[in-house]
Formats: C-alpha cells, sequence, structure tokens
C-alpha cells in the first residue's frame, strides 16, 4: 500500500466512526505549514484561501460551481474566496461516478455536512481565541465575528487552532431561508477559461516525450486482428511504433496527432470478422419483436390490468439506436513507468479508469493516478473506459507517455449506443374514455446486463429510475423483456427515460384524443388525487407532476389561440426524482416539424444555481430535439454504418427553438437537472404533429 | 516534410511538417496552440475555425501549404488586447456549458462581425449554421452576438 494510500485508508475509517461524510482526513499539516483540512473536501490556509475539492467530473453540467456554492453556503465563506480542486480517482469521496444526473443530489447531505462542520470547528476556534461563550460568537462571509466587542477574525487567522479541534459529528445545517450563496445566480467558474481557449480539455493536455495514437479497430463488431502490415505506415515521417492493442485493434503512434492518422490510412489489417459479420438493424428490430412474445419481468404493478373492463387501445412504439456524439472525441494521455501509471483522462468514471487500466497493464489500483481533465461533452459515452485501457497498454508498449485519440469516424462506430428499444402499449377507458388501466411493456436490451451487472429479475438496475409511471391509475403494469444484442450499448443522456417517456406521453395523447379530450385536461384528470406514489427506493407524489404541467401549459398559453399554422404538443415526464413538462409549439413545413418554441417546466427540488438550471435544460431539449429529429445508428453487414456529423447529424443553429425555463419554487431536497428535459421533448413534439396532421409518429426519429 | 513560415497571431512561426498536414494540427500540436479544437476532421462542426486573411476558415481540412505567408489568428490572438468583445459577450451571456466548441463558436462570429457589423437574424443563423455545439447553446449564442452588436461589434 503507498504511503497516500494508507493515509485515505485511515482517513476513511475516520470517517466511518465520526458518523458524517465518507473522506474525513485528520487535521495534517500540509503544503510546509498549518491549514485546517476538516474533510476531504475542504482546506483552509492561513492566508485565508479556500480550496473546495470537487469529486465529480466537469462536462458541461456545472459540478465545478454548483457542488463547491452547497459546501460555502454551509461554511459561512465568501464566494470570493473560494478556489476550486478538481479531485481524480480516490477512495475519499465514495462512487466518483458522475452520471444518473447524481452530482447534486447525492453531494446535498456530505457537502452541507463538510461545511457546517468547519463552520462548527472555526466558531469554537474563534471562541476559544476570544475566551468567550460559542453562543456569543457567529459565522459571516468567511469570518467568525463577536457581535458584543465587534471583533472579527477571518477563517485564515483561526486555521491552526481549528485544526487542532475535535471534528463535530452531528452539525446544524442552516434552513433554506437563510439560503445567501443557495439559489443565487453565480457566474460559472470555468466560463473565463472557456472562451478565451485556455481552458484543457483532455485533448489538450500535453507533456514532455508525449507521443500520439490512433487505433485501426475492428470494423465488425466482436471481430479481431488476425495480421497486419505497417510497411508503408511506418514509411510516414515520425511514426515510431506499429502495434497491436488487446484482440482487436492496432495502433499506430508518431510524433503527431496527424502523422499517427496518416498512420494508421496506410495500415494494412486482416480482420477476422468474427460472429456478428452478417448483423443488420433489421434483425436487431425482428430479435425485438420475438422477445415481445416472452414473458417479462415485474418493474412494477398496482391493481390488476387484466381485470379492468372497458374500451381496450393498444399501440406500438419503436426506438433506435443512437450515439452519444460529445464534440470532443474519446481521448486520454498515460504515461505508464512499470511501477505506476498515470492518466490523464477526460472521463466520468475516473474510479473506473483506475481500476481497468491497473487489471489491463498488470498493476494495483493503487499504483494508477487519475487526473481528471475538463471533458468536451459526455452525455454518458464517458461512463466507458475503453479510450483509459487503450492508452495505457499503448504506453507500456512503447515505454513513454502517450495520447490516444479517437477520431469523429471512431467515436462514431465504436461507441455504446442507446439500446433500441419496442414499447407496446395498452390501456382500457371507461365509459368517459379516461383510463383505468395502463400497460407498458418496455422490450429493449440491458445496458448494464451486457456488461455483466443484470440486476434483479434481469431488470437493468438503471431502468427503475428512467421508467416510472407517475399517474394515479387504479391499475398499472410495467414489464420489462429482455432482449440481447451484440451492439454495444452504453447509457446516453437519460437512458431509458427517453424510450419510456416518449412510448408513454405519446400513448397517452393517443388516449386522450380516443376520448375526444383536450390532452392537458386528460393527463390533469390523472393527477387531480394527491397521491403518494412509492416506487422501488422513492416516492413520487402526483401533486408536483401536476405542479409542473400546470406552470408549463400557463406560460405557454395552453388553450389559447394560436396563429394560424401553429400547433401545440405537451407531455411530462418524471426521471433522476425531478418533475418535467414540455409544450412544444410547432408549424409544419414540407411535411416535416418546425419547432418555433419549448416551454419547459422544472421541479427539481431546491435550486442551487439558477443559471446552471437555465443552461441544462435547453441543453436537454436541444439533445431531445436531435435524437427526435434525426439520431438513428444502424447496423449494415456487423458494422456501424455512420460516420460522421453529415450521416449522424446534431442540430444546428437554425432548427434551434427559444426555449423557456420555469423551476417551481421549492425547499425539497435537490433532484436531478442535467437530464430531465430530454425525455419529454420528443413526446411533445410528436404530440404537436399529431395536433397539427392527425398523423401519430410511432417510432423515431421523425426524420427517417 | 517541408518548411513553412506561418503569420500566426502576429508573429513568424517557422514549422516543418508534411506540405499535407492541416492547418489544425499544426496549430495543436506544432505551436502548442490547443484553443483550436478537433470535432469531425471533415469540416462538419466548426470546432477548428481559425482566421486566415480574416475569413474564418475550418483548419481541420486546410492544408498548411495553402496558408503559408497569410495571416492566420486563432482564439489565442482573437484578444491580444484584452478580451475581445464578443469574449466578453459569451461571459456575460454565460454561453458555455462545456466549452469546447466555443473558440470555434466565437471565431466564426468575429469574422462576421468583422465584415457585417450589425447582421440581421438571418444573417446570424447562416454564418453560425456551420458550427455544432451538442450541449445546445445556440441561443445564446445568438444573444451573446447580439450583445456585442450592441457594444460596438467588432473592433
Amino acid at each position: 500500500m503507498s504511503p497516500l494510500s494508507r493515509r485515505e485508508f485511515v482517513a476513511a475509517g475516520v470517517a466511518a466512526g465520526a458518523g458524517l461524510v465518507v473522506g474525513f482526513y485528520l487535521p495534517h499539516e500540509r503544503h510546509g505549514g498549518k491549514v485546517f483540512s476538516p474533510n476531504a473536501y475542504l482546506r483552509i490556509t492561513p492566508d485565508n484561501k479556500i480550496t473546495i475539492v470537487v469529486a465529480r467530473s466537469e462536462m458541461g453540467q456545472g459540478v465545478r460551481t454548483a457542488l463547491p456554492m452547497i459546501l460555502a453556503e454551509e461554511l459561512e465563506a465568501d464566494w470570493k474566496q473560494i478556489e476550486i480542486e478538481q479531485a481524480g480517482a480516490s477512495t475519499l469521496y465514495g462512487d466518483q461516478t458522475t452520471g444518473g444526473s447524481a452530482s447534486v443530489r447525492t453531494t446535498w447531505d456530505p457537502m452541507r455536512k463538510a461545511g457546517a462542520a468547519a463552520r462548527e470547528m472555526l466558531i469554537s476556534a474563534a471562541a476559544l481565541t476570544w475566551a468567550v461563550p460559542r453562543s456569543a460568537c457567529a459565522a459571516e462571509g468567511g469570518s467568525i465575528v463577536h457581535a458584543a466587542s465587534k471583533r472579527r477574525l477571518n477563517y485564515g487567522e483561526l486555521v491552526e487552532k481549528a485544526a487542532t479541534l475535535p471534528i463535530p459529528t452531528d452539525v446544524p445545517l442552516k434552513q433554506s431561508k437563510d439560503y445567501k450563496i443557495v439559489g443565487q445566480r453565480l457566474a460559472r467558474v470555468d466560463t473565463p477559461a472557456k472562451v478565451k481557449g485556455e481552458a484543457v480539455f483532455g485533448i489538450d493536455f500535453r507533456m514532455p516525450g508525449m507521443k500520439f495514437a490512433v487505433l485501426s479497430r475492428c470494423p465488425t463488431i466482436g471481430g479481431k486482428v488476425v495480421s497486419f502490415d505497417d510497411a508503408e505506415s511506418k514509411k510516414v515521417s515520425g511514426v515510431s511504433y506499429v502495434g497491436k492493442v488487446g484482440d482487436a485493434a492496432v495502433a499506430v503512434v508518431a510524433e503527431s496527432v496527424w502523422g499517427a492518422m496518416e498512420g494508421r490510412r496506410l495500415l494494412n489489417v486482416n480482420w477476422d470478422e468474427g460472429p456478428n459479420k452478417d448483423l443488420n438493424t433489421a434483425a436487431v428490430m425482428e430479435s425485438l419483436k420475438q422477445a415481445a412474445a416472452k414473458k417479462g419481468a415485474s418493474l412494477y404493478s398496482v391493481g390488476d390490468v387484466s381485470k379492468a373492463a372497458g374500451r381496450r387501445i393498444s399501440a406500438e412504439y419503436h426506438l433506435p439506436f443512437m450515439a452519444h456524439a460529445p464534440m470532443e472525441p474519446g481521448n486520454c494521455t498515460a504515461h505508464y513507468q512499470g511501477a505506476t501509471c498515470e492518466l490523464w483522462a477526460p472521463t466520468q468514471v475516473p474510479q473506473d479508469c483506475r481500476d481497468s487500466v491497473a487489471q489491463a497493464v498488470g498493476l494495483d489500483p493503487d499504483q494508477v493516478k487519475v487526473n481528471v481533465t475538463l471533458m468536451g461533452g459526455g452525455f454518458g459515452r464517458r461512463l466507458e473506459h475503453d479510450y483509459a485501457v487503450e492508452a495505457a497498454l499503448v504506453s507500456k508498449a512503447i515505454s513513454a507517455p502517450v495520447k490516444v485519440i479517437w477520431t469523429r469516424e471512431d467515436d462514431m462506430r465504436f461507441s455504446t449506443y442507446r439500446p433500441a428499444s419496442l414499447h407496446q402499449l395498452s390501456a382500457v377507458l371507461d365509459g368517459a374514455g379516461w383510463p383505468v388501466a395502463f400497460t407498458h411493456r418496455i422490450i429493449a436490451p440491458s445496458i448494464s446486463g451486457q456488461k455483466g451487472q443484470a440486476g434483479p429479475n434481469g431488470i437493468d438496475p438503471d431502468l427503475p429510475d428512467e421508467a416510472a409511471f407517475v399517474y394515479g391509475l387504479p391499475n398499472v403494469s410495467l414489464e420489462y423483456v429482455l432482449a440481447e444484442t451484440a451492439v454495444p450499448l452504453g447509457w446516453m443522456r437519460s437512458v431509458y427515460a427517453l424510450q419510456a417517456g416518449f412510448a408513454s406521453e405519446s400513448f397517452i395523447d393517443e388516449l386522450a384524443a380516443v376520448a375526444g379530450k383536450d390532452p392537458l385536461e386528460y393527463r390533469l384528470h390523472m393527477l387531480a388525487k394527491d397521491l403518494d406514489i412509492p416506487y422501488f427506493t422513492s416516492t413520487w407524489h402526483t401533486a408536483r407532476m401536476r405542479g409542473v404541467l400546470q406552470l408549463a401549459a400557463e406560460k405557454a398559453g395552453w388553450g389559447k389561440p394560436l396563429p394560424a399554422g401553429r400547433y401545440r404538443g405537451i407531455a411530462c415526464f418524471g426521471c433522476f426524482s425531478s418533475y418535467m413538462a414540455e409544450v412544444v409549439e410547432i408549424s409544419m413545413e414540407n411535411d416535416a416539424p418546425r419547432v418555433h418554441r419549448v416551454v419547459a417546466a422544472v421541479d427539481c427540488g431546491q435550486v442551487v444555481n439558477p443559471g446552471i438550471v437555465e443552461q441544462q435544460i435547453p441543453g436537454g431539449v436541444v439533445y431531445g430535439l436531435s435524437n427526435a429529429l434525426r439520431a438513428k445508428i444502424t447496423i449494415e453487414k456487423g458494422r456501424v454504418v455512420q460516420g460522421n456529423f453529415d450521416d449522424y447529424a446534431p442540430l444546428r443553429m437554425n432548427e434551434t427553438p427559444v426555449v423557456e425555463v420555469y423551476a417551481v419554487p421549492s425547499t425539497e431536497a435537490p433532484t436531478g437537472i442535467g437530464e430531465p428535459s430530454v425525455p419529454p421533448l420528443a413526446p411533445a413534439l410528436c404530440n404537436a404533429i399529431y395536433a397539427a396532421t392527425q398523423k401519430r409518429i410511432r417510432a423515431l426519429p421523425i426524420l427517417s | 516534410m517541408a518548411d513553412f513560415t506561418l503569420q500566426v497571431n502576429g508573429s513568424e512561426k517557422k514549422v516543418s511538417v508534411s506540405p499535407e498536414t492541416p492547418l489544425l494540427w499544426v496549430l495543436r500540436d506544432t505551436l502548442e496552440l490547443t484553443g483550436t479544437k478537433f470535432g469531425c476532421g471533415a469540416g462538419l462542426c466548426g470546432a477548428c475555425t481559425v482566421h486566415v486573411e480574416g475569413a474564418a476558415i475550418r483548419s481541420c481540412s486546410t492544408p498548411v501549404s495553402q496558408v503559408a505567408g497569410k495571416s492566420i489568428t486563432t482564439i489565442e490572438g482573437l484578444g491580444m488586447k484584452g478580451l475581445h468583445v464578443l469574449q466578453q459577450a459569451w461571459i456575460a451571456e454565460e454561453v458555455p456549458q462545456c466549452g469546447y466548441c466555443q473558440t470555434g463558436q466565437i471565431m466564426t462570429a468575429a469574422a462576421l462581425l468583422a465584415k457585417t457589423p450589425n447582421p440581421s437574424e438571418e444573417q446570424i443563423t447562416q454564418a453560425m449554421n456551420g458550427n455544432l455545439c451538442r450541449c445546445g447553446t445556440y441561443e445564446r449564442i445568438r444573444k451573446a452576438i447580439r450583445r456585442a452588436v450592441a457594444a460596438g461589434g467588432a473592433r
């Protein structure tokens, strides 16, 4: 065990005993002087510098700003004093995976408690210094003040004494009405560097002696390298190495990215195309249909849908594979040095990078150091760690630091894709047209299952959080049917909620149409009673869903006349513990929808930074609109067909609607914000298309 | 390999690279100006946008041999005399999320304003449509351009 991990181990043990959060350091000396660091998230030095450590990865969603705000609030710090430090892979912070719209909601308590514990210790330190009662002292803007004597000491001045005090185990947390930082529209800390071109993304990281590598990967899913001829590659100036990486790729290493790309272009690889060389998308869709005949696992059940009497309506929906396509293609820098391996990785999973790299290069996890860089988008693609393992293997092979870079075609063709899915929906309507039973069968491959973590009853452990049915009906059945596929699967922004939300919210619109009722009124009827809906480990509340629906509808002017040729659609969905409703306003041009305006209402509990919420929601809407209009990955002869932004074409400025964002004021604990705005977009859009054309769209993408 | 003399951000740079090397990689790997980004390698996304003689070009698809001796400006050189009015507007509007595409967006917008100091909405859309943003910041980009125009446009 290295000295570092030994310290981390001791500290983590103390944390468990203290009953607070994971990762409490013992007070210790650092940087050659005294430092107050009551926990792994915080350091205060005598020069009154406050450093807050962010243990999640920044991929544009604002964690480097939002998470420190939470701690700074309880610390009663002056925001201007705060410096941010990005944590690498560590054992101090629990699971550092950045995904599932979870960063704020899962660190809300630990960050608050970390700040509050430090605040209380600083108060104690001041009280001892002045020999006055603790109760006469208060924390305020980065200082402790003694009102009676008008004395004041800033935090830096209290560091030495505070560091000697015991860490409190039970600290009072602030009331939301007293918040000074949380809830404020504070500027993101990472903005200036990003507009100056100074921000260092993974692809920008440099180190002395670093080489560049690109890999030629087997074009067919599951194929392998038989042999390769590198004679032409090695004629390219700067190409210094060509060699196999694992079974299915050959790396070309050069002094420059361009040299490596040229070397790869001239490389001749003889591939064993493997077992999937005849696979195509039609066969995948057929396998979903066949799987649908099987009985699935019950995801959620209320009442008995088979006994409900009335008019039965049913429909099937389909969705294709999709690719994340973040702007920064995959990359990672690795420096293997025999007994250690250091990575500079744009990654959502630093700990997975550490563990997988350790295994791949034959080291212990604590011999692998992972530095987390900024990411040019993630959207779930960087929840994989293939790029990190490749970089480490190449570095080991050439005994030098190396940056592996994926081209856009590599990113598109060797990604892990949002699973294609089939949805069978049925409902029973009573005499008045209101639903009394609702059944949704989700037939899809399992992302986690394919990665060896199938979950109870084969239900992907991710699915529950992304397939809730937040309506108060007497009979509901949600069923999951596993369909196997060889196509690599991954978690893509909003994951299964996109599929589940599209199918469910489109079908509800169908029911409203059959019943001859207004789609908003129809939904509100199902949400009319205040119900708590227990759902796996959480509870959904119909009142909160009703709140976002009404807010979106009101702001969009639902029910009010539109100019000629304009139509509206509405949808709502709950995922990642947040409630979201969207109203989409369109016109039809040459049989294609043109989206003019999207009104989005969210209930995500306490908003930490409204500026970030107002970035994330339009971002999710645009992402959802890209998905809905054109996103489709197809497979022919075992290969991904799409390669770049011409045949996988995301939204551009000319198609981008105005997005209005409204958040329900709330003091409930914060919930997810990165993903919940994605799922309602496609159904709200398709419901608007139905309003315009009376045509129901039951398969995405719309423009296929 | 061949020797080229480039005028980058006002200074003369000598590089020795193969003539077909895209300007992007000369900027990033040889001159270590990493503010210009690689997004698609095919002129489809605009992340690599720089100015050559004041015009916005895709550096990923421009061989270095074509720009020898010409004046090249990258994001690092745009605000040589302090932040460019567009960079200020980008900060004021909090445009970036991940930020990866934003240097290319700003370079495209700067070329637009240099030529068209008061662009119409349609001109903004036309100019910016070649620049992709997967975070979906397009409306803020539009607002930031309008803000820069209001603040005096191109300096």
